[in-house]
């Protein structure tokens, strides 16, 4: 895609002038990097606050007479159970049980589901949705919104000052309220396996609100490559790299997203698929590796096993700053997806010793209970 | 010192080249933390890939800027890659190349041309 088509963000002349290094991802021009380089960025989100610009990933409202019940059709989740205040984790399906999307769905008020989807896939995913779900919601994209992301261990004392609110609130909490003097759909969660919170404020007001955050000296802003090292360490997949729609969630080691509720219902797209796996069937399994010795291994590297022989594949891997050491997630046969087993990572053409390590790789530090 | 488009530095010393990358790749590529050097013997032609730089995000290849045979590589780099960052044009080397023809160093950019061609980007 060239320069010119590229789409942007409400904050793409901040990112400019933070001397933001952009690149073109999901159809945006966005901040890969700033000044301090990917490294320091990751570093800094881990200890202190890191301010992310997510505003490609898509936003909307689905309203309807059961939007909650409708939502039920196209996800495994317990929706019905949703209580308002509450956000849930979820994955839309195709009819085999695939993913088309992994997404957020919260109740930040009584005004439906509001959902979060990721910028690649936004348009398919709100087709989909709007054709599965005719006739039974209304989907209103909020394009009119930015969304923020504030990550780290202070970012809860930061936000503090400017929304008292957020403080009272805990991991998949969700909100509406007032805040930076205008309104707010604030959610204590993000992609970083930190403690945080995504912030969806209308675009117009994107860039004050940015830059208040920015004043304070314990956030700095971090681009999608620190985003990407955050997320892997945490254990967390990437949507077109990790998952795709040949891979089912049991798949992708992601079967608490299909609520116990649903598989005794077993009402949810491909559920014949997904209850099979579930009782023992899949023939492979999302893990993630430590690689013992040599260069990270990355996404495509083959993964043998101690034999030499390719049992699978690297989907995402890079060097774990917060570990100082190569990581990476892949899918291998269950039979080889237990801590501690040995396996190689083919880089370059030389196998590396690599183990499988429970994920996540850094701890995560989401505030659960106050 | 020469240099390449592809941003790598030559020095040469009689008919040993010391070869690394530039100032403005480190800078391009972000914090080095891995660095694979080629080994010992390996004979290399001019645009041969003869080692890997990377990144957090990324990989990528260094190549050689002259032929001849590696006599040697910088074996610091394995456990402080950060050093192609504090001094790509230092300490930062990546190998030792014992060249086959000066005539492929005499062909090579030096600084200003070097300079010039960083501007043109």
């Amino acid at each position: 895609m060239s320069e010119e088509t590229l789409k942007i963000t409400p904050l793409h002349a901040a990112h400019i002038a933070a001397g933001a290094r952009m690149v073109p991802f999901a159809g945006y021009s966005m901040p890969v990097q700033y000044k301090d380089g990917v490294l320091k960025e990751h570093l800094w989100t881990r200890t202190h606050a890191g301010l992310f610009d997510v505003s490609h990933m898509g936003q909307a409202r689905l309203r309807g007479e059961a939007p909650l019940t409708a939502f039920q059709r196209v996800t495994p989740g317990d929706f019905k159970g949703l209580k308002a205040g509450k956000q849930r984790y979820s994955l839309l399906l195709n009819a085999s049980g695939g993913i088309i999307d992994d997404l957020m769905a919260a109740r930040p008020d009584d005004d439906g589901l509001f959902v979060v989807v990721n910028g690649a896939c936004k348009d398919n995913d709100f087709k989909v949705m709007g054709d599965v779900l005719a006739g039974q919601v209304e989907i209103e994209r909020l394009e009119n919104r930015a969304l923020l992301a504030l990550q780290g261990p202070e970012a809860c004392a930061v936000l503090a000052a400017h929304i008292p609110q957020a403080t009272s609130m805990v991991f998949m909490d969700s909100a509406a309220l007032e805040g930076f003097g205008t309104d707010v759909l604030l959610s204590r969660s993000g992609y970083t396996g930190e403690d945080g919170y995504e912030i969806s404020i209308p675009a117009h007001e994107a860039e004050r609100v940015w830059n208040l955050l920015l004043n304070d000296e314990r956030v700095r802003p971090i681009g999608l490559g620190a985003r990407d090292s955050l997320r892997l360490e945490a254990g967390l997949p990437l949507y077109g790299h990790d998952v795709d729609e040949s891979v089912s969630p049991i798949e992708a080691d992601l079967a608490f997203a299909v609520s116990p509720r649903r598989r005794e219902a077993a009402d949810f797209p491909g559920a014949g698929r997904i209850l099979g796996e579930l009782a023992g069937g899949a023939t492979r399994k999302r893990v993630g590796l430590s690689v013992l010795e040599g260069a990270p291994a990355r996404e495509g590297a083959e993964i043998a096993d101690v034999d030499g022989k390719v049992i699978g594949v690297v989907t995402s891997g890079g060097f774990a700053p917060s570990l100082s050491a190569p990581i990476a997630m892949g899918f291998v046969p269950p039979a080889f997806a237990s801590p501690g087993t040995r396996l190689r990572v083919i880089v370059r053409g030389k196998p590396q010793l690599a183990e499988v390590t429970a994920m996540p790789f850094v701890p995560h530090r989401y505030v659960r209970k106050l | 010192m020469r240099f390449t488009k592809d941003h790598e530095w030559v020095e040469l010393d009689g008919d040993i080249a010391t070869v690394g990358i530039t100032a403005y790749a480190a800078d391009q590529l972000g914090d080095v933390v891995f660095v694979e050097t080629p080994d010992l013997g390996k004979s290399l032609k001019s645009g041969d890939a003869m080692a890997v730089v990377e990144s957090v995000k990324a990989a990528s290849d260094v190549y050689a800027p002259l032929s001849g045979e590696v006599v040697e590589a910088n074996g610091t780099l394995g456990d402080a890659p950060e050093t192609v960052n504090d001094q790509p044009e230092g300490l930062g080397w990546f190998a030792k190349i014992k060249i086959a023809d000066r005539a492929e160093f005499d062909a090579l950019m030096d600084r200003p041309a070097y300079e010039a061609f960083l501007g043109s980007l």
